[in-house]
């Protein structure tokens, strides 16, 4: 089986976000770069597959050198190789865009990618290309089974989940709940050593449009400061909710 | 011109996300002249649409069975756009509305922006305004195809009412033939969700166990109010991960939200960050969430939340 896992190199979620240049773009000063955490539950799902059934995972991302350490982790994580693709992608569905010319090039039984990325949060990638590909793909993924060409699937929705069946290949969007937080992988020296030596190959795009552009960024206006209510008197509370904040 | 609305609905009523949807739709379509077509699928009580200002509404009939079936939706939708040909589609961001409409914005060779907070501030091309980085700031997004979906965040823009006359008509639904096929829908009956909630009322390590957790729900309870929790409870499984509010969690956009005994980690600020108003009892009179919150108590909150509920509830009476 040979798995494609979707990564985005994201802002780890510590980070202050400030922009530059007029506020057009992100200044990524002196933060600290990660693996998108919706991607990292979805590459350590992989893995287990890998490790269970022998499946070749293959982990890729759209960006500049910059990524590499992130591919490295990955494979350092366990991931068989890795692929960059070489743009700075202006939008998802740039993203999805070229990602659908590497998916239609090989046969991909599972392709992986994150509900959303932390920093856009645009949750697009894995539908887009899924429809580009003409492959079903499955928001949200909290459960993924696999046994032979048959899926078990699970979506977390809004006030519950809703169970799946699928035939392969499919594309998943991965979060927490996929598999758990205390299942991350941490690599260990082996891994990264290993990491080393796996092939990670930067591929050059046909040239592809985005859909949106992004002008300006701001960041939220600062807020006053709270007012503070003694813990004798609820009813003042209560009665500011009410009155001033008009929310009761 | 037109704008095409996708209306959701829980059991055959329309979602309060698809009013909200509606008057959106509705507000947009005043600026520019457009007319507003919903669509949505198995909604018994269309009447009150006319009341939201959509002018046409297509219901849509599913046959088969009411489950979400994105292709066979994003098909029967698709088709629509192309008849009405419309330029603008609006949908929620519920968790089916931002499933649906990367999927849509392919069949129908449009556009795709998600988190709008806005109406648009510039047409033709459209430009809108969004949310990103979990809340964490905003950006001016510009549309660079002739066709448009936006994904509107919720409660960014509330409810309001416009009498029209609809004409309603009835839609075809176009059955997929992909292989993903939804088995069963495991849904709380009758509690109220963090998307839709207008009050949420959180937990957070402060609470010391799973056990204490009847202190949430019953404060929640008096309030009509949905349950949420910090990411280290979810994490511990003192609640169920599809409570964790944050950036990788669930946003809340509430018109209240309530935080007990959570400290206000910044990956939690950032996904409460749309709530408008925000309330925070905590016994540390250091802990971050008080520099975020518009109101808040220092002290235990095993004395101070049974008391809130009971005066709340006295309240009510």
């Amino acid at each position: 089986m040979n798995i494609l896992v979707c990564i985005s190199c994201v802002p780890d979620t510590t980070s202050k976000i400030n922009f530059k240049e007029g506020n057009s773009s992100f200044d990524s000063e002196g933060v600290q770069f990660v693996i998108n955490p919706n991607d990292e539950f979805g590459l350590t799902r992989a893995i287990w597959l890998q490790q269970k059934s022998g499946a070749k995972v293959t982990v890729v991302t759209v960006g500049d050198e910059s990524c590499d350490p992130i591919l490295r982790k990955c494979l350092a994580i366990g991931a068989d190789q890795a692929l960059r693709v070489n743009i700075q992608a202006k939008d998802g569905f740039q993203v999805a865009s070229v990602l659908s010319t590497i998916c239609k090039d090989k046969n991909y039984d599972l392709i992986i990618t994150g509900r959303e990325s932390i920093d856009y949060n645009g949750g697009m990638v894995g539908g887009i290309l899924a429809t580009l590909c003409e492959m079903p793909y499955l928001a949200n993924c909290i459960h993924l089974e696999i046994d032979g060409n048959k899926v078990d699937l699970q979506r977390e929705i809004d006030g519950g989940k809703e169970s799946l069946k699928a035939s392969l290949p499919v594309i998943i969007g991965a979060q927490k709940g996929l598999v758990e937080e205390k299942d991350l992988i941490i690599p260990n020296m082996r891994g990264i050593m290993q990491a080393r030596q796996k092939p990670l190959e930067v591929i050059s795009p046909n040239e592809i449009k985005p859909a949106t552009e992004i002008l300006t960024f701001k960041k939220p206006d600062e807020k006053g400061p709270v007012k503070l209510v003694d813990s004798d008197n609820i009813d003042e509370l209560i009665k500011l909710l009410e009155n001033e904040a008009k929310v009761l | 011109m037109k704008i095409l609305a996708f209306i959701e609905s829980q059991d055959g009523d329309v979602k309060k996300t698809g009013l909200e949807i509606a008057s959106y739709s509705r507000a947009i379509a005043d600026a520019k002249g457009y007319e507003l077509v919903g669509v949505g699928f198995n909604i018994n009580n269309t009447r009150i649409l006319e009341s939201f200002g959509v002018d046409k509404f297509y219901n849509i009939e599913t046959k088969e069975d009411n489950f979400f079936n994105v292709e066979s939706y994003s098909d029967s939708i698709s088709q629509l756009i192309e008849k009405e040909k419309a330029s603008i589609i609006v949908v929620s961001s519920s968790a089916d509305g931002r499933y649906l409409g990367p999927i849509l914005s392919v069949k129908v060779n449009s556009a795709y922006i998600s988190n709008v907070v806005g109406l648009p501030t510039k047409y033709d091309p459209i430009q809108v305004k969004c949310s990103c980085f979990t809340n964490k700031a905003y950006n001016e997004n510009k549309s660079l195809k002739d066709r448009v979906i936006l994904s509107l965040s919720s409660n960014s823009f509330g409810l309001k009412e416009q009498n029209k006359t609809c004409e309603y008509l009835k839609g075809t639904y176009i059955s997929s033939t992909k292989s993903l096929k939804v088995t069963e829908v495991d849904r709380l009956k009758g509690e109220v969700t963090i998307a839709d909630a207008d009050i949420v009322v959180s937990g957070g390590r402060g609470l010391k166990g799973p056990e204490n957790w009847n202190l949430i729900e019953d404060l929640a309870d008096v309030l009509g109010a949905a349950t949420a929790c910090s990411k280290p409870v979810s994490d511990m499984g003192w609640r169920p991960h599809s409570e964790h509010v944050g950036q990788t969690g669930k946003p809340v956009a509430s018109n209240l939200y309530i935080a007990v005994g959570v400290s206000g980690a910044i990956q939690h600020l950032a996904g409460i960050n749309s709530s408008k108003v925000k309330v925070v009892i905590n016994n540390d009179p250091e802990a971050p969430f008080f520099k975020a919150a518009d109101y808040g108590i220092v002290g235990d909150a095993f004395e101070i939340v049974p008391k809130l509920t009971e005066k709340l509830k006295a309240r009510k009476l």
